[in-house]
């Protein structure tokens, strides 16, 4: 037992040192604007910029001279401090963050179910069931994907079976728009308080059979619109209403004008520029369990 | 001599380390996609496999053997091979970035290659001498990185290929490793 003990302390010490002195030997140089870049970064590695992660994405600034306002998350200020580390003026305004926005209102009680779907309880493997235990093939599943895939825990399943994004904490960074296996979920600039919750594509008639809150392609919006800013595109059988953000004043006629009530008008969030996003990121990392506690 | 060659011949070809014996299957496949990229593994492996052989027998010769601690073998072979990793993933990032990258995760996952470990406690339970034991460590790296280059130019080749949509990737390497496994098979006869 004792033996056993010190023959193996010594020999982890022996290596030990003999590491030690190659770490020395063998120490590469890294630029240390990599990891002040680094900190600068969520941290989320959510890969909207293009890069497998944040550290890759600041190497790549770095050392291959990539643009420096890649990453979504962290906005215009993020992009500056960068500049500063680099040496480089990064002028001009991003705008305002984007957020995530469901689009599709079609929850419990409110879109016709087509089965009792038991399996895995991902969106993605329920869309291979008959196109999803829906009746409408457009709509939120409810199950989830987006919820679990959000590196800022900015999405909870609200009590409706639909997700609820909390544009305080969302960054904008798409994983969530990229991982709907039914496209669902858009981004759109924070500011955009007005939105068509509704993707079903399909005639109103065979939009309102499968679920109470559908888009009927009625143009009663279109027509009321003062700016001109909503309209329902597309042909017959595959159209929809969709507002252009760039018109859109969010003066909410439409909202009250819409048969169905498929439009929405949220509440304006505090915060609309760039916010420190390091704080959820390390949450999301530390293995955040999603229990939504720290919400509260 | 005649030992060493039969020594060589079976570790490299007959009772090769991925292919007849099943070990090190994994940077096999994670690292088989390109051939340089292989060869690069292969070095890596062929270097912490013969030296892994080397510290090992001493180990086992002068240190678990005279202090009766036999019972240490595996935690002591790790401890000696998880070193040898961390001291060739210095030297290559330093001398090779470029393959650095290439290896990626698994360079330092050669730590936990089974392929290693398991050749080391091949060379003390078939008592193998110092020489031996180099030997066959080094000719075992040798057959894995055989295994490895050979199964990298497929995989290669397979990439141009005309495969069904559902055996595209992973599920036609793991065919093309069983027909090889199976050809190896036929070096029995060898000896």
């Amino acid at each position: 037992m004792f033996y056993a003990v010190i023959s193996l302390a010594v020999m982890g010490a022996v290596f030990g040192v003999i590491l030690a002195v190659a770490g020395k030997k063998f120490a590469v140089e890294v630029d240390p604007r990599i990891e002040a870049i680094q900190k600068i970064l969520p941290g989320a590695n959510c890969g909207s910029c293009g890069y497998p992660g944040c550290s890759n994405y600041a190497e790549a600034i770095v050392l291959d001279g990539a643009a420096m306002s890649l990453c979504p998350s962290c906005g215009s200020d993020a992009a500056k401090e960068i500049g500063e580390i680099m040496g480089v003026a990064v002028d001009g305004e991003m705008g305002q963050r984007k957020v995530a926005q469901l689009m599709c209102a079609g929850g419990t009680g409110k879109a016709k179910p087509l089965y009792k779907y038991e399996g895995i309880q991902d969106c993605k493997a329920a869309a291979l069931q008959y196109k999803g235990p829906k009746v409408c093939n457009y709509g939120c599943f409810g199950l989830g994907t987006c919820v679990a895939s959000c590196p800022f825990c900015a999405i909870t399943m609200g009590d409706d079976g639909l997700p609820v994004i909390d544009r305080d904490v969302c960054t904008g960074c798409g994983v969530c728009v990229r991982e709907c296996p039914q496209q669902v979920l858009q981004l759109a600039p924070v500011g955009q308080l007005v939105h068509v919750r509704c993707s079903n594509k399909d005639k109103g008639k065979d939009a309102k059979a499968a679920c109470e809150v559908a888009c009927i392609k009625c143009k009663i919006c279109e027509k009321n619109c003062p700016e001109g800013a909503i309209k329902v595109v597309g042909d017959l059988g595959s159209s929809i209403a969709v507002i252009d953000y760039e018109k859109c004043t969010n003066c909410g006629i439409c909202v009250e004008k819409c048969p169905t009530k498929v439009i929405e008008k949220q509440e304006p969030v505090a915060e609309i520029g760039c916010r420190d996003t390091n704080e959820n990121a390390a949450e999301a990392s530390t293995g955040c369990a999603l229990c939504g506690a720290c919400k509260e | 001599m005649r030992d060493i060659s039969i020594i060589v011949i079976s570790a490299v070809l007959i009772n090769n380390i991925v292919l007849s014996q099943f070990l090190g299957i994994c940077p096999f496949l994670g690292v088989s996609k390109k051939v340089s990229s292989a060869v690069g593994m292969g070095l890596a492996v062929t270097f912490v496999l013969t030296f892994a052989g080397m510290i090992t027998w001493f180990v086992q010769q002068f240190v678990l053997i005279p202090l009766e601690i036999e019972y240490l073998q595996t935690i002591a072979f790790i401890l000696v091979i998880a070193s040898l990793v961390q001291f060739v993933e210095m030297v290559v990032k330093k001398t090779s970035p470029d393959l650095y990258k290439a290896l990626g995760v698994y360079l330092p996952l050669i730590t936990t290659n089974c392929a290693v470990l398991g050749v080391s406690i091949l060379n003390i339970q078939k008592t193998y001498g110092f020489l031996d034991s180099v030997v066959n460590s080094f000719a075992n790296a040798i057959g894995f990185t055989l295994a490895l280059v050979l199964m990298a130019g497929i995989r290669e080749r397979l990439e141009d290929a005309d495969i069904p949509a559902s055996l595209k990737g992973l599920p036609i390497s793991l065919i093309t490793a069983a027909l090889m496994s199976i050809a190896f098979m036929g070096f029995t006869g060898l000896i």
